[in-house]
C-alpha cells in the first residue's frame, strides 16, 4: 500500500505530509505528529485512519494503536454535536469543577473523553482557558459558561437537547 | 575486552564490562529472582523484582537492567530487598484472579513460584483488580488479560523473534491491556497463531485453546474409529514432561501410552513427511525444469503459511501446494484407509498431536474439508495438552513398554524424522531431490550445511552440473530477512525452508513448559531435541523418504503418480490473501 498510486481514505495532504514523513531518518518518529495532523482534520482518530497510518507509514498498527490510547490528548470516538469540556485549571478546581464533572458523568452516563450512543454529547476536560475571573467555566463548543454550578448541569444539558 | 571487579555479597568477582548485575551474580552460583527478563529478548525492566542493594545508591536497582560498575558492592539478599521483593510479588498478585486450583498452569506458573520462593504468606494490599474477559476468537490462542500480569515477554518474542508485532499495550494505568490492534479478536488481527507468545507467558495470560474435552468424548464413544497421529517433534520432546532428561527420545513409550488412552490405530506423521518429500521434490524438480515460481517455498508450517498470508501474498505463488505432513496423512486416513479397511470416514475421529498451536488453526481452514463436510482431522493436540491426558489418566509413562506403530500408515524413513527440525525438510527433500536429479545414489546422506541452528542458513550444492541454492530460517523475523533478498532480487534462491518457530518444530509453540534449569526457548533445549531426531535418523536403515516401502506400494496400490491427479485432488491446496495485512 506504499505506492503512489494506491486509493487513500486519508486526506491527501495528510498522505503527502506521511510521504514527507518516509523520506527522513526514522519515519516512525513521526507517528505522534501524523497522529495530529489526523485528529486535527477529523476530530478524532477512526480504526481505518489509524490502519492506514500503519500502512503507509510502516508502522505496526498495534504500536499505532498502543500510542493512540496511551496519550489523553487522542479521541478515539468522535465528539458529540455538544463537546463539553470542563476547566479542571486551580481557578476552576478549587472553585468545584469536579463536581460539575461528576454531574455531567451521572447525567449523561458517560465516562472521559467518551460519547453518548444518541452522538449527542461527548465530554472531556480541560486546562485553564485563561478566564479564572469566570470560574469555574465549562466550554461548550465554542461558547464559555461562566460561574457553573453542579446543580445547573441538568437544566444545561435539557436546553441543549431541546436545541 | 575490559574487565570489571565488584563484589556481590561480599565476594570478588570479575566479569567483562558491559555483563549485568543479574550476570554477574550467576557465574557465582546466585540466581536473583526475576519475572519479565528473557535473556533471548531485550531488557524490559517493567516488574523490578530483580531489584538489589548496591553501597551508595540511594534506590534499590534492577539487575536485570543494570551493567556492572568497578567497584561496586552489591547485596543480593539483604533484609530490605527481600521485603521489598515480597512486596512488589504482592502488589502483583493483588491485581491478579486468586484462582491458583482452578488455572491451567496451576504448578506450572512463575508468579506462583515467585510468590512461594519470595516467601509472601499473606496479602496485605488488597484493593481494585482489573477485570477482563476471556477472548477466545482465534482456534488457537486464548488471551486472558485479566491473568497478565503486564511484563510484556509475549510483546517482545511477536515483535523481536516472529516479526509480527500483532500485541501492544493499549491504554495506560490501571486501564493497561495487552493486545491486538484496537483490542481486535484474535481472530481479526495478524496474529499467526505460532503460540509463542504462551511459551514465554509466566502466567496463564495466554493458553492454546484446548481440544482435550473433544478427544476425551471421541474416545469414549463406541461409534467412533478414533485414529492419532504424532508429529516428528513430539517423540524429541514429551519426555520433559514426565521428568526424563531434555532429549530422551520417547517414541515408543508415546505410542504406548496413546493406545492405553484409547486411540483405536496410531499412526505416524512422519509417514506423511516421507509424503510430502516425495510430492514436494516432484513439484520442485517441476519447477527447476520450467524456470517458473521460483524460489520454492515449503508448506509444512501452518504459522509460516499465515504468515505468508498476511504479509507476503505476492509470493503465494512461490508457495509449495503441498499439504503439510499431518494434511495429508489426515487426507489418507479418511480415504486411503478408510477404504482399505471398509470403516465410514465419517465415524473416523483424527486426532494430531503436534508441538503447535497454528495447527489448529490449520485444520479449520476449509482447504482441509473432505467434499461432504467433515474434516479431515477433527482435533489437534499439543504435546502439552498430550501430557496432561496422560497424566490425568494415570499412566505412568516412562514404565511403559515401546510399542509400534501401525502400518501402512507409520512406517517413516529416517527423512520424515528430521522434519521436526530447522532445516529438516531441506534436508529430507534434498535426499530425494538429488537422487533424481543425479540418477545415482547419494554417497553422503548428511546435508548438516542446512542446519539452521542460528536461524538461518544459505548453502550451495552442485547437482547434475546445476548450482542449487538453498536457503533455510526458523523465526519469522528471519524468514522476513530471506523473502526480503528474493523480492529485491539480491538472491536468486531455488528452494527455501521456512519454519515459523525458532528451531523448528522442536521450538513450537504447544512444546512442554521448559524443565528446571532451563528457560523458554532455551537454544541448549533446542539443540538436545534436535539431536534425538538426528539420533533416530541414523539409527533407521531406510532414510530417504521415496525408499519407504509404504510409500512406494501406496503410489502403486492407490495415489498412481506423483503429482498425478489423484494426488493433486489429495493433497495438494491452496492459498489465500489474508487481513488485516500484515506490516512487514
Ligand atoms: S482555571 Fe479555569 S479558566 Fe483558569
Ligand atoms: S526481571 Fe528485572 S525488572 Fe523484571
Amino acid at each position: 500500500m506504499t505506492g503512489t498510486d494506491v486509493k487513500t481514505i486519508l486526506h491527501k495532504d495528510i498522505v503527502k505530509f506521511i510521504r514527507e514523513c518516509l523520506k527522513k531518518d526514522h519515519p516512525d518518529s513521526y507517528l505522534i505528529a501524523v497522529l495530529h495532523k489526523v485528529q486535527g482534520r477529523y476530530g478524532w482518530l477512526s480504526e481505518p485512519h489509524m490502519a492506514e497510518v500503519a500502512q503507509l507509514l510502516q508502522v505496526p498498527t498495534a504500536t499505532v494503536s498502543g500510542v493512540a490510547t496511551f496519550y489523553h490528548f487522542f479521541r478515539l470516538r468522535p465528539r458529540g454535536r455538544f463537546a463539553i469540556s470542563v476547566c479542571l485549571g486551580t481557578a476552576c478546581f478549587v472553585r468545584g469543577a469536579d463536581e460539575i464533572v461528576e454531574a455531567f458523568r451521572s447525567e449523561l452516563g458517560i465516562g472521559m473523553g467518551e460519547t453518548t450512543q444518541d452522538g449527542l454529547f461527548s465530554l472531556e476536560t480541560s486546562r485553564c482557558l485563561g478566564v479564572c475571573a469566570l470560574a469555574p467555566v465549562v466550554m461548550i463548543n465554542e461558547k464559555v459558561y461562566s460561574k457553573v454550578t453542579a446543580k445547573q448541569v441538568p437544566e444545561l444539558i435539557r436546553q441543549m437537547q431541546e436545541g | 575486552m575490559k574487565r570489571v571487579n565488584l563484589f556481590i555479597d561480599e565476594t570478588a568477582v570479575t566479569v567483562e564490562a558491559g555483563t549485568t548485575i543479574m550476570e554477574a551474580a550467576e557465574t557465582l552460583g546466585i540466581r536473583i529472582p526475576r519475572l519479565c527478563y528473557h535473556p533471548d529478548l531485550s531488557i524490559e525492566g517493567a516488574c523490578r523484582v530483580c531489584v538489589v542493594e548496591v553501597e551508595g545508591s540511594r534506590n534499590f536497582i534492577p539487575s536485570c537492567a543494570t551493567p556492572v560498575q568497578e567497584g561496586m558492592r552489591i547485596r543480593t539478599n539483604s533484609p530490605e530487598i527481600r521485603q521489598a521483593r515480597r512486596d512488589l510479588i504482592e502488589l502483583i498478585i493483588d491485581n491478579h484472579p486468586r484462582e491458583c486450583q482452578t488455572c491451567e498452569r496451576d504448578g506450572n506458573c512463575e508468579l506462583q513460584d515467585l510468590s512461594y520462593s519470595l516467601g509472601v504468606r499473606e496479602r496485605l494490599f488488597e484493593g481494585k483488580r482489573k477485570r477482563h474477559d476471556i477472548e477466545s476468537s482465534s482456534p488457537s490462542v486464548i488471551r486472558d488479560a485479566e491473568k497478565c500480569i503486564l511484563c510484556r515477554r509475549c510483546i517482545r518474542v511477536c515483535s523481536e523473534v516472529q516479526g509480527i508485532h500483532n500485541l501492544s499495550q493499549l491504554y495506560r494505568g490501571f486501564d493497561t491491556v495487552v493486545a491486538p490492534a484496537f483490542e481486535s479478536p484474535m481472530n481479526d488481527s495478524v496474529c499467526i497463531a505460532c503460540g509463542q507468545c504462551i511459551n514465554v507467558c509466566p502466567v496463564a495470560s495466554f493458553l492454546e485453546r484446548p481440544s482435550t474435552e473433544r478427544v476425551w468424548e471421541a474416545l469414549a464413544d463406541p461409534s467412533r474409529h478414533v485414529v492419532v497421529q504424532i508429529a516428528p517433534s513430539i517423540r524429541a520432546a514429551i519426555g520433559e514432561g514426565f521428568g526424563l532428561p531434555v532429549g530422551t527420545p520417547a517414541t515408543g513409550q508415546t505410542i504406548t501410552a496413546l493406545r492405553r488412552l484409547g486411540f483405536d490405530v496410531v499412526f505416524d506423521t512422519n509417514f506423511g513427511a516421507d509424503l510430502t518429500i516425495v510430492e514436494e521434490a516432484h513439484e520442485f524438480l517441476g519447477r527447476l525444469e520450467s524456470g517458473r515460481n521460483l524460489p520454492m517455498l515449503t508448506s509444512c508450517s501452518p504459522g509460516w503459511i499465515k504468515f505468508l498470508e498476511h504479509f507476503y501474498p505476492e509470493l503465494i505463488p512461490n508457495a509449495s501446494s503441498c499439504k503439510s505432513p499431518m494434511q495429508m496423512l489426515s487426507t489418507l486416513t479418511k480415504t486411503f484407509y478408510a477404504e482399505k479397511t471398509g470403516i465410514d470416514p465419517a465415524r473416523i475421529f483424527m486426532v494430531g498431536v503436534m508441538p503447535c498451536t497454528a495447527k489448529k488453526f490449520e485444520i479449520e481452514r476449509p482447504e482441509h474439508f473432505h467434499p461432504s463436510g467433515y474434516p479431515y482431522t477433527d482435533a489437534v493436540l499439543t504435546t502439552r495438552e498430550t501430557i496432561w491426558m496422560i497424566k490425568a489418566y494415570g499412566i505412568d509413562f516412562t514404565k511403559l513398554p515401546d510399542g509400534e506403530f501401525d502400518v501402512p500408515l507409520g512406517f517413516s524413513s529416517g527423512a520424515g524424522d528430521i522434519f521436526g527440525t530447522t532445516g529438516g525438510v531441506m534436508e529430507a527433500a534434498l535426499r530425494t531431490a538429488a537422487e533424481k536429479l543425479t540418477g545415482k545414489p547419494l554417497e553422503k546422506l548428511e546435508f548438516t550445511e542446512v542446519r539452521a541452528v542460528e536461524g538461518l542458513r544459505e548453502a550451495s550444492f552442485e547437482l547434475a552440473g546445476k548450482t542449487l541454492n538453498v536457503a533455510v530460517a526458523n523465526g519469522l523475523n528471519n524468514a522476513k530477512i530471506l523473502l526480503e533478498r528474493v523480492k529485491s532480487g539480491e538472491k536468486s534462491y531455488h528452494l527455501l525452508e521456512l519454519m515459523a518457530c525458532p528451531g523448528g518444530c522442536i521450538g513450537g509453540g504447544g512444546q512442554p513448559y521448559p524443565p528446571e534449569g532451563h528457560y523458554v526457548l532455551d537454544p541448549e533445549v533446542i539443540r538436545l531435541r534436535a539431536r534425538a531426531l538426528y539420533d533416530i535418523d541414523e539409527a533407521k536403515k531406510v532414510r530417504k523418504s521415496h525408499e519407504n516401502p509404504y510409500i512406494q506400494k501406496l503410489y502403486q496400490e492407490f495415489l498412481g503418480e506423483a503429482g498425478g491427479s489423484k494426488s493433486h485432488e489429495l493433497l495438494h491446496t491452496t492459498y489465500t490473501p489474508r487481513t488485516p495485512r500484515g506490516i512487514k
